[in-house]
């Protein structure tokens, strides 16, 4: 101990996290007083508040302090009080009250952290990613409508887990979403949830290393929790005595700053430190943006231009004859609108689904049938929106019309001539441009929901206010912060920054409703020039009612644009004025809604190896729908025509058929993953010829990739890549002798190309297996560096390698096995573009719509693709695969570096598609994949260059085919769409 | 196939051009481009700063591309709306490697951005050895190269020198006038003298003399190492002034030469031929290259080690060993084996603590950086490494509450150290500066 230190008994820890403050007073190893608190950025404020309750305890006396805690930071020094990082402050408490842990976990608001003691101390803490934190938490109890309380105790009452992506809440809502439009159970939501949360944990932190003996949760969500609690207990496969949730989880990081506050030097009395704290300077932020109103008269102005856009009102209680209605089943919302013959508004409705959107709707129309008595009848209705199958089946709902096509009907009213439309919701961004009177270009988020509804709600309740006044706040804004453009999560470290900089919150709501337009702007829509969207611009969907988005985006763009009275309802609006076609409606009846039941449970759907877990909703009519499957096999209908022509399923169907022929020099595994995909031929071809039983890893699903995943070192990578370390387990528990995953710089060339190079990750992904999964010391991992261009250079370098392994390989063996399998490779290779022609002449003669699905050899993967190419089927088009039909297209050259084998072939695959009136092409992009962020715009301007639709869908974790199905009708709209214009001109 | 078109850079440009070069390694920079305006080029090193910059390469690069394209196509646009510069007579520079990474493609991003900007008929110069591009008016001259490698050496000796003294210089900001000074001066130099081995080594002895001439404190600091994606690792504007801030938290830094990846790129050359029969003409050439640069680099090394004041960097070869057995040589894109070798040619030397900073997403660095932070560390239990991810939306408080945990294990690391060697905890208590003191 400091010499210093000797007069004072008392020590004093205060520990500032994202969302709460934190504060404990010791004498000795007795904790005098302890306080958490929620500090709603106002961080000093929060500070000096807790202080002053400890007068009772520490008067006057001389005491040791020091602060910790990420929003901490800036106070310390401002104040010049000792700093210690918290993951630091942590270790030396668990030091001292637990020596024989050997792992801590510890969940803050937005901090994640694990520390490890085995082996000197390791500690790791999250990223730039905020994921499956209690931040994390927040949101989704937000999102189930309930508090966090509630959702822990309905987790206990779980049944079953859904796979829930944890990575960002966006991601997670878009599983979320689904799950409870389909009606899935509350108690197995929250459950997943957590489930989420342990697996980010476990994957995005652990990255490699065993959770392994005593284990130590610290923190706020881990001490009120109980349900984490349980689910990490059960992944971790803690006994009792090993799981340990002390009584200080939440206080550690401040009990950990008093101690580090005994051996620094300073001295305080609690009164010094008040002032210390009152003294310190707030700092300012670099980057602060003009307010978004100069004054009150440049605001009234703009409300009464907006105030113009309004659509007529009709009284519903004295209207009599047809009504038309529209439903808008959103991912947050439900939106009701009932239309008279004249496209009066009879009456509307718009709130939060809480969750349970059927209930809602029922109610929702027994009121209406109340209020329409029997002078009004529904001559026609239509629902759209992410619920749209399940409410269609429950009411008997007339039309069903993707979302995007409700959008545009509803636009068109207000400005026949729109030339482009922005839709904010809850949690989507669309999109569309339109051009001759049709649907031109679509564009959704993909996996990002920054900017969206929810993002700023969740935000606004994390600072204590409604999203109605955290909007109105924004308007006041002085000097707005610079939050970026980029994913919320990121965000919400920015807005960390920026409190510690002492911003205000009327500054970071302006800043956040501009970063939301940003990022529309920037990053979904990815405009370079406000010229380029047009003049005549509709901005539409719940988020546009924040007045301070709307501004922030005219403000951005340069000029105004069209803001309808009803920008939330504009789905349902859409969707009344479409529902006019109708002659006579099948909607629910008065009585049949009156008797009307729901009920949903789960169940796995076992029609093929997929699993699906599918949700059975059943209606009091004794109809059933059934939601989750991603095939028709699970809803009893078999199909008794063929098929339509799938590549990837042909792909699939060869690879998986490759025979195991029992060898005399052992087995060797074959992970399926990355570039074994493609070149699996080859190599099986090649080790059985030479004698060795080839064992070829299982098509991949989530199982397999929860097995790996506790050895995958970067979170941020692919998802074929991670799940790579899935395959390697498994080959492992199969017991081979041997694994094989050669390094190849260089893939096959073909000729038409730059370079024909690997991205990075294929190339060199075994040189991290190895390093990182330890299992592979049980067997022999083979990864030499080879050149697959040159037979000679192939058998030389691999006889060389494998004769360091085994015994009496001979040269000529080598040289036999590998002309061998190089002549399967060209026969697979072969048999892919034979089927690609032959599915193309059956799409030709029985004139149905083709689809290059365009990716990687590994996205046939049916986990990796998610069945995409199944539902593709399934919505009438012929699937082909990009490696199928490249060459159907004469080379050509890009305009960036055509360097690598798989990607050259997008480039031609999209150059057939721009030259076939038939073919549409959609681009499969895995997240996290940096050679895509070149390849689709590259794509993307050579279909637009010849009038095509150019569609690209992302693909991660994420299970459900809900968003990707959207996508895909929103291009069949636009296709029909255009069709009927183009007979009409 | 037909060639891929872009505007070449011609005899006459040379005349009349401004060469636009976006920043580095601001010093090493500086004395490339005295070469070139020596040989009748004019060139500009763009040293600005600021969010605008990030804004601008967001608004015209695909935003999920790197971060370093986004940086330096928006230093590019930056510079070219700012006015200052007439867009017909203005040129821009761009260093191209080749390999299977994605940075090969920023000159192709910089040329559509252009476009999409507006500047489409602006010249990008690809500078590069593996003949990706040709341009009449720009020609890398064996005596360019000759000067550039002398201009290399002395760039990352100043580097390494000044990173030595500055954290305990007794003058505030010596240190870097005397590197300011001797940039100046070496580009004269280089010119009067001409290039001789012998004159470089001269020239280096009196650089190591005059930094070891500057006052310095005696006084143990936390050795912090920085490697990582060759931009971010160098460039203060990618990696929100890390050397700084690494200073200010009283660390000394220590940054690996820009010749230990000009020595990487040739073995990557080499080991396409040795692993994969490539390139077997260019082999030999290659060869005696590289055991001339090794030669140069011992020579260099040497100086310091008489001298005695300062750490010398070590021989690439040795650093090669340190990896061999734990990544193969074929791992050749981005800054490939290099990345962990270099932290372990830091640990070696007795950097213990070390900084990976990589672009967000990087692909070569999942492999490469953290991909190989767990057998490292295995190995070498002393090894302290963060990874840090650079982007446009990361947020500079949580880069350095990372980096601020670093080094808090640095230091009880270092204090356990000195204890077990018999430092009292008292006097050690001075040396380290407060963690919160010295900021702003």
């Amino acid at each position: 101990m400091n010499q210093n230190g000797s007069a004072r008994e008392l020590s004093l820890g205060i520990d500032i996290g994202s969302t709460t403050a934190k504060i404990v007073l010791r004498r000795g190893e007795d904790v005098l007083y302890e306080k958490y608190e929620r500090h709603f950025s106002q961080v000093r404020e929060k500070a000096v508040e807790l202080l002053r309750q400890l007068r009772p305890y520490a008067g006057e006396e001389p005491l040791a302090a020091a602060i910790s805690g990420s929003a901490g930071l800036g106070l310390a020094q401002n104040a010049g009080i000792p700093f210690v990082q918290e993951v630091f402050a942590t270790g030396e408490v668990v030091k001292l009250k637990e020596p024989d842990t050997s792992c801590v976990i510890e969940l803050g608001g937005e901090d994640a952290k694990i520390i490890f003691f085995d082996g000197g101390i390791d500690e790791r803490m999250n990223g730039t990613c905020a994921g499956g934190t209690g931040a994390f938490i927040d949101q989704m109890a937000t999102l189930l409508n309930i508090t966090v309380d509630e959702l822990d105790q309905l987790s206990l009452q779980a049944g079953r887990l859904y796979p829930i992506a944890s990575r960002c809440g966006v991601f997670a809502k878009t599983d979320i979403q689904p799950l409870l439009n389909q009606g899935a159970r509350k108690e197995d939501v929250a459950a997943s949830i957590y489930q989420a949360v342990v697996n980010q944990t476990i994957a995005g932190l652990a990255q490699g290393k065993k959770i392994k003996g005593k284990v130590l949760f610290l923190g706020g969500p881990l001490y009120y929790c109980k349900g984490l609690r349980k689910r990490f207990q059960e992944t971790l496969h803690c006994t009792e005595e090993n799981a340990v949730f002390p009584e200080y989880a939440r206080y550690a990081v401040a009990l950990g700053a008093s101690y580090y506050a005994e051996k620094q030097p300073q001295t305080y009395t609690l009164n010094s430190l008040i002032k210390a704290v009152e003294n310190a300077p707030a700092t300012v932020s670099k980057g602060r943006l003009q307010p978004l109103f100069a004054n009150e008269e440049e605001y009234r102005a703009f409300r009464e231009r907006h105030a113009q856009a309004s659509v007529k009102y009709e009284d519903l209680a004295s209207y009599a004859g047809r009504a038309y209605l529209g439903i808008d089943c959103g991912s947050t919302t439900t939106k009701l609108v009932l239309l008279s013959e004249n496209d009066g508004i009879l009456y509307s409705y718009y709130a939060s689904n809480r969750g349970n959107p059927v209930e809602i709707v029922k109610e929702q129309l027994t009121c209406l049938y109340d209020l329409m008595g029997d002078r009004v009848t529904i001559a026609g209705s239509a629902v759209t929106g992410y619920g749209e199958e399940l409410i269609r089946h429950a009411f008997s709902v007339d039309y069903g019309l993707v979302e995007t096509i409700a959008h545009y009907t509803a636009a068109k009213f207000f400005e026949p001539e729109v030339e482009f439309i922005l839709d904010i919701g809850g949690q989507d961004i669309k999109c569309f441009k339109i051009r001759g009177g049709a649907i031109d270009s679509i564009m959704l988020n993909e996996a990002c929901s920054s900017g969206c509804g929810s993002f700023l709600e969740t935000f606004a309740n994390a600072m204590g206010t409604t999203i109605e006044e955290f909007a109105a706040k924004g308007l006041k804004g002085k000097k707005p912060v610079d939050l970026g453009s980029r994913c919320t999560v990121f965000m919400n470290s920015s807005v960390k920054q920026s409190q510690k900089d002492g911003a205000t919150v009327e500054d970071i709501s302006a800043g956040l409703s501009i970063s939301v337009v940003k990022n529309a702007l920037y990053k979904v829509i990815r405009a370079s020039s406000a010229e380029e969207l047009g003049e005549k611009i509709v901005v539409q969907g719940g988020t546009f009612y924040n007045d301070a988005v709307l501004r922030a985006f005219e403000r951005e763009i340069g000029h105004s644009v069209i803001r309808p009275v009803i920008a939330g309802l504009m789905g349902a609006y859409g969707a009344a004025l479409y529902a006019k076609q109708c002659e006579q409606s099948t909607i629910i009846s008065r009585e049949a809604l009156r008797v009307f039941k729901h009920t949903s449970k789960s169940a796995v759907c076992n029609g093929c190896t997929n699993h699906c877990r599918l949700t059975v909703n059943t209606f009091g009519d004794g109809k059933r729908f059934i939601s989750g499957n991603q095939c028709e096999k699970g809803l009893g209908i078999t199909a008794k025509t063929d098929p339509l022509p799938n590549l990837y399923a042909f792909k699939r169907d060869m690879l998986t058929s490759l025979p195991c022929v029992e060898g005399k020099r052992g087995t060797v595994g074959l992970p399926l993953a990355l570039g074994m995909y493609e070149l699996l031929p080859l190599w099986h071809g090649i080790f059985t010829h030479l004698g060795f039983t080839v064992k070829i890893s299982p098509m991949s699903n989530r199982r397999i990739y929860e097995k790996g995943q506790f050895s995958i070192p970067s979170d941020t990578a692919c998802y074929p890549a991670k799940i790579m370390h899935g395959h390697i387990a498994a080959l492992i528990e199969e017991g081979v002798d041997a694994i094989f995953y050669p390094c190849l710089t260089y893939n096959m060339d073909e000729k038409m190309t730059d370079n024909h190079y690997n991205c990075p990750v294929v190339a060199y992904y075994s040189e991290l297996l190895k390093g990182n999964v330890d299992e592979l010391e049980q067997v022999k991992f083979l990864y030499p560096y080879l050149n697959i261009n040159s037979k000679r250079e192939l058998t030389k370098e691999l006889h060389a390698y494998l004769s360091r392994f085994y015994e009496g390989i001979a040269k000529s063996e080598v040289k036999a096995a590998v002309d061998h399998g190089m002549a399967a490779y060209v026969r697979y290779m072969n048999a892919v573009r034979e089927e690609g022609r032959r599915a193309l002449e059956f799409a030709r003669k029985e004139h149905r719509r083709v689809m290059i699905l365009a990716g990687r050899p590994y996205h046939i993967d049916a986990e990796i693709g998610h069945g995409i190419d199944k539902l593709a089927n399934s919505l009438g088009f012929v699937v082909v695969s990009e490696d199928s039909v490249f060459r159907l297209a004469e080379p050509f050259t890009v305009k960036v570096l055509n360097q690598w084998t798989y990607h050259a072939r997008l480039y031609r695959a999209a150059r057939y598609a721009a030259e076939h009136a038939d073919t549409e092409l959609v681009q499969l992009v895995s997240f996290g994949c940096g050679v895509d962020a070149i390849t689709t715009d590259e794509v993307r301007a050579i279909l637009e260059e010849s009038g095509k639709y150019y569609t690209q869908i992302k693909i991660d974790e994420i299970t459900n085919l809900g968003a990707v199905k959207i996508r895909l009708r929103s291009l069949i709209g636009a296709l029909e769409e255009r069709k009927e214009n183009s007979g009409r001109a | 196939m037909e060639e891929r078109k872009y505007i070449p850079f011609t005899e006459e440009m040379r005349r009349e051009y401004t060469i636009l070069v976006p920043n580095m390694l601001p010093r090493h920079f500086k004395l490339f481009i005295k070469i070139f305006e020596h040989y009748g080029y004019r060139m500009e090193l763009l040293e600005t700063t600021g969010q605008k910059i990030i804004e601008t390469g967001l608004k015209y690069v695909h935003n999920d591309t790197c971060y370093p394209a986004i940086l330096v196509i928006g230093q590019f646009i930056n510079a070219l709306q700012s006015g200052k510069y007439d867009p017909a007579k203005t040129a821009l520079i761009l260093f191209q490697t080749g390999g299977g990474c994605r940075a090969s493609n920023y000159i192709f991003l910089l040329r559509k951005a252009l476009e999409r900007a507006g500047y489409g008929d602006i010249p990008v110069i690809s500078l590069n050895l593996s003949g990706l591009e040709k341009h009449p008016g720009f020609t890398l001259t064996v005596p360019i190269l000759h000067r550039l490698f002398y201009a290399m050496i002395y760039g990352d000796l100043l580097l390494s020198l000044a990173n030595q003294c500055k954290p305990y210089e007794i003058e505030a900001g010596a240190t870097e006038r005397l590197a300011d000074a001797l940039t100046a001066e070496l580009a004269d130099k280089m010119q009067e003298e001409g290039v001789s081995f012998r004159k470089v080594k001269e020239n280096c002895k009196k650089m190591i003399a005059r930094f070891a001439a500057i006052d310095r404190r005696e006084e143990e600091k936390v050795q912090v190492g920085v490697v990582g994606e060759i931009y971010v690792k160098y460039s203060p504007l990618g990696n929100n002034g890390l050397e700084q801030f690494l200073i200010d938290e009283g660390a000394e830094v220590t940054v690996p030469g820009l010749i230990d990846f000009f020595m990487y790129c040739i073995v990557s050359n080499l080991t396409d031929y040795e692993l994969y029969g490539l390139h077997r003409f260019r082999y030999p050439i290659l060869k005696f290259v590289f055991r001339y640069l090794i030669r140069q680099q011992q020579a260099v090394i040497d100086l310091i080690k008489e001298d005695g004041h300062f750490r010398p960097p070590t021989p690439i070869t040795h650093t090669m060993e340190l990896i061999r057995d734990f990544m193969g040589f074929g791992t050749k894109m981005g800054e490939g084996w290099l990345l962990p070798a270099e932290m372990l040619e830091l640990n070696d030397s007795g950097v213990h603590n070390v900084v990976c900073t990589q672009p967000f997403g990087c692909l070569p660095n999942h492999i490469c950086g953290k991909g190989m932070m767990k057998p490292l560390k295995e190995k070498n239990p002393d090894l302290n490494i963060v990874a840090i991810d650079y982007d446009s939306g990361a947020s500079k408080v949580n880069q350095e509450n990372r980096i601020k945990l670093m080094l808090a294990n640095a230091r009880s690391q270092l204090e356990e150290k000195n204890r077990e060697n018999g430092v009292t905890p008292a006097a050690e208590k001075t040396k380290i500066a407060p963690e919160t003191a010295q900021r702003g």
